[in-house]
């Protein structure tokens, strides 16, 4: 298992990048910065378990909170709107 | 398939369910007793699960400070399974809305709530929801004042959401059952709130 090297109320950035297969970092994210919300424990890594192999080691997983005013330009709500993710550490940094 | 009696030709994804189905149960992976008893238990999955949930927390405040702790486990002491997922239980307040979504694919607490519908899957929900919240909850009926917070969880990996919406007035001295029944299936996603009447 990969050590968590992030904690609740970091910032991080999501990695702007955009290899092949499958990854559950959506693209909307991608280069995006936010504050983590909480670790959510350690999983398979989804690109490797894809792959047929074993997904270890597990990586974290966090749920980090981005404001949506960040997020779309021409956002329209309370300023205060936020969005949720959950990606995994080799994601942020 | 519209089964009117006449012959219609498999769609490609009935026609690759049927290939693996076969050379599963060909190969001695699964049984076909087994592929049926799955279908049942995943047929008897409802949102009436998700609401007893609910209407436990409306009632019991320790029981609800668990379930915002821990979903999974606050689940499993009402003797519901939630197998290796995790549950992560949000709390709409005066102040604040919550909504689920899975840009990605189609993550949903089917534990709690069964089959997800034919809209949560849908590639406008999927895309609109996390750009646009108020646009879509507002198709739904649902306006959220400008002064509420809107929370919106995509759920792109291991967990899995369950709304937990705010008990409706008028709802003094309900017992469980009475609560569970005004707790619906898009209360639980967050496109809805219940309502007393």
């Amino acid at each position: 298992m990969v050590e968590a090297r992030f904690k609740p109320g970091d910032r991080v950035k999501v990695r702007k990048a955009y290899p092949l297969g499958h990854i559950r970092t959506p693209f909307y994210i991608r280069g995006h910065s936010g504050v983590i919300e909480r670790i959510c424990g350690a999983f398979g890594n989804p690109e490797e378990l894809a792959q047929q192999r074993s997904g270890e080691p597990k990586q974290p997983l966090y749920r980090v909170r981005f404001v949506q005013n960040e997020v779309w330009p021409a956002y329209k709500g309370n300023p205060e709107d936020v969005l949720e993710v959950e990606i995994f550490q080799h994601w942020l940094e | 398939m519209k089964d009117n009696g006449s012959y219609q030709p498999y769609s490609y994804f009935q026609l690759m369910e049927v290939s693996l189905r076969e050379l599963l149960v060909e190969k001695g992976i699964v049984t076909e007793t087994q592929v049926a008893e799955e279908v049942a238990a995943m047929r008897m999955r409802t949102p009436a699960i998700g609401a007893k949930v609910v209407a436990r927390a409306w009632v019991d405040d320790s029981y609800k400070q668990k379930l915002l702790e821990n979903g999974s486990r606050a689940c499993e002491e009402l003797g519901i399974e939630v197998a290796a997922l995790k549950l992560v239980v949000v709390e709409n307040t005066p102040s604040t809305h919550n909504v689920v979504v899975c840009t990605l694919c189609s993550c949903y607490p089917r534990m709690l709530l069964g089959i997800p519908p034919e809209w949560y899957k849908s590639r406008s929900y999927r895309s609109r929801t996390v750009s646009e919240p108020r646009a879509v909850l507002a198709e739904f009926g649902l306006r959220i004042d400008e002064n509420m917070k809107i929370r919106v969880h995509d759920s792109t990996a291991d967990m899995r959401y369950l709304v937990l919406p705010m008990r409706p007035a008028g709802t003094d001295g309900w017992n469980e059952e009475r609560l569970a029944a005004v707790v619906t299936r898009d209360c639980m996603i967050g496109v809805a709130v219940p309502k007393s009447s």
